[in-house]
């Protein structure tokens, strides 16, 4: 019997080892290591002609600057310019999130009170356009905002009425919001639909009968029920916003550079890699302490709905 | 109808209107006889037969379908092995290593990957290392459908199979393998998606030399705006459309296979 247990145990290694090993030691080479390098990287010295410095110094060689150093983090420090782009990233991250809680919450309200059997297909329509391709859906608002398009002629034309002077839409702060909210909406929808799809509803009949106003109980109830859904639907907005270059960089102008676009340009443009990998690390602090955030939010935001 | 009802479905019909407009505008644009994406002109089609006369179109289109069959192919069978292991031990580790590429911003996998391949692995980027980076951020996404497919099963199937006598081998290819295999597919799917439509990583992770689609697009957006942007842009469309009503609909009879094993079970 004893015997048996223990050849069971060997197998059941064996069988966990050859499942589990696999995709563990691909991820361990092809995600931690590089992550790990990119740790290294950013306290190396930038190499004469792009890419990085030896860390030993060859032999022979002049004396220059090998080995490791908080020069990159030193220099992000020292210039208030990087940390205006950080501040203004995070503004974006925000006000593209405000946006979408605003836009998303009627919706995903809808479709929970919506009759069983059309929910699948109204939350099918919001992911459907989430699926074409990334570029092409900011394309889409190029042609929208285009200095010869019917839209930018209508806001024109209103603008002209009460007197002010045409602008233009496209590569500008204005673009870049659209894109973004356009770009992320889904990822808010999602998370408040399950949220709300799960309350129940005799807590608002209840509410009804003891004489609540609609706003009442919206107010009292559906919305504090709802925290842990909306702060969840707010990290996954707010993270990847903070890290996007490709909106700012088609549909911006040359001042709308956000974090995302500086770290591009570390290392496709004036190839600085430490300070690209020291910008990056400073990125993957934002995004955890940001997912700390929501996370802590939205528990506490459970623990108080259960505590009344 | 309540009034509060009329107010959301209005509210609902405009955000509606804000996802689907611009999309359609693409798509009706790439019928229209005209260099300038301003006014109908006209319907035509030499919008697509100069796209398929573009040679270095083609060529990222096949590019990009090797890359996205390749990634999707390992991506899919590490995936279910991380799904399975995810759901069925302990682990402290591969959770972590799974959900995070899933989680954080594009940018830094790329980033972290061309630093990786460049300076570890003294790799000449290209196909491989795409296909490399591919892999990496789709194998969480194909670990969370399996993972949920799993955890809406009945776990005594699994005992009773070993009970009667089955291998461990014999379980997971009569009974684990073909209860998971609608969350398999679609896996496989969503991966092939991801992979073909992603910009990001591919733009970090990519050479000089071979043309992939992704990053053909964004030079065609970035320099000089053509309607084939538009004809290229409604066949990935539609390409993807074909692709998520596969997958949903097998997603959607894995579900309702779910369910009804429980009733009967």
């Amino acid at each position: 019997m004893i015997k048996g247990n223990l050849k069971r145990d060997k197998e059941n290694r064996i069988a966990k080892f050859l499942v589990s090993g696999p995709p563990l030691l691909f991820l361990i080479v092809f995600f931690a290591a590089p992550s790990l390098i990119m740790i290294l990287t950013s306290f190396r010295f930038p190499g004469e002609f792009g890419g990085l410095a030896p860390l030993v110094s060859p032999a022979g060689a002049a004396p220059g600057e090998f080995g490791l150093t908080p020069e990159a983090y030193q220099f992000f420090f020292s210039n208030v310019l990087y940390a205006e782009i950080f501040l203004k990233s995070f503004g974006v991250a925000a006000a593209t999130t405000l946006i979408c809680l605003i836009m998303a919450y009627p919706l995903a309200l809808l479709i929970a009170r919506s009759e069983k059997r059309f929910r699948n297909l109204m939350v099918l329509l919001v992911v459907l356009p989430f699926a074409s391709n990334f570029l092409i859906r900011i394309y889409a608002w190029m042609i929208i905002l285009g200095p010869e398009s019917g839209f930018s002629h209508a806001v024109n034309a209103v603008l002209g009425a009460f007197g002010m002077g045409p602008v233009t839409l496209l590569f500008s702060p204005f673009a870049v919001m659209v894109g973004m909210v356009y770009v992320h909406l889904p990822f808010m929808v999602l998370p408040l639909y399950t949220n709300l799809e799960k309350h129940d509803s005799s807590l608002l009949d209840a509410a009804l009968d003891l004489g609540a106003s609609a706003w009442q109980r919206f107010w009292l109830i559906t919305w504090p029920l709802s925290l842990p859904g909306v702060f969840s639907g707010a990290a996954l907005v707010f993270i990847p916003v903070l890290g996007m270059f490709a909106v700012p960089d088609i549909l911006g102008g040359t001042g709308d550079i956000l974090i995302g676009n500086l770290i591009k340009d570390q290392f496709l443009g004036t190839r600085d890699w430490p300070f690209g990998s020291a910008l990056s690390i400073m990125l993957t602090l934002a995004v955890l302490s940001v997912a700390g955030l929501a996370t802590w939010f939205a528990r506490s935001a459970i623990g108080s709905v259960h505590k009344v | 109808m309540k009034r509060s009802n009329k107010w959301l479905w209005s509210a609902a019909a405009v955000v509606y209107a804000f996802l689907y407009i611009p999309l359609a505008i693409v798509v009706v644009y790439s019928f229209n006889d005209s260099r300038l994406n301003a006014e109908w002109a006209g319907f035509t089609l030499s919008w697509y037969k100069a796209l398929f006369n573009n040679k270095e179109m083609l060529t990222a289109a096949r590019n990009s379908l090797i890359i996205a069959l390749s990634a999707s192919l390992g991506a899919t069978v590490l995936g279910t092995m991380a799904g399975l292991a995810i759901h069925r031990y302990k682990l402290k580790v591969l959770p972590v290593l799974v959900f995070t590429p899933v989680a954080m911003p594009e940018i830094l996998l790329g980033v972290s990957l061309l630093l990786f391949f460049l300076q570890v692995l003294n790799l000449t980027l290209g196909m491989i290392s795409i296909i490399i980076a591919h892999t990496t951020f789709c194998i969480g996404f194909v670990a969370i459908i399996v993972r949920a497919r799993l955890q809406g099963m009945d776990e005594s199937i699994f005992e009773a199979a070993r009970d009667l006598g089955a291998s461990r081998w014999q379980t997971f290819r009569l009974v684990t393998l073909p209860l998971i295999l609608p969350a398999v597919i679609a896996g496989a799917l969503m991966s092939f998606t991801l992979s073909i439509d992603d910009f990001v990583i591919t733009f970090f992770t990519k050479g000089v030399g071979e043309p992939i689609l992704p990053i053909q697009i964004y030079t065609m957006i970035k320099v000089a705006v053509t309607p084939e942007v538009n004809a290229i842009s409604t066949l990935l469309m539609l390409l993807t459309l074909i692709m998520i009503i596969i997958a949903s609909k097998l997603e959607g009879s894995a579900a309702s296979d779910g369910i009804s094993r429980k009733e009967t079970g």
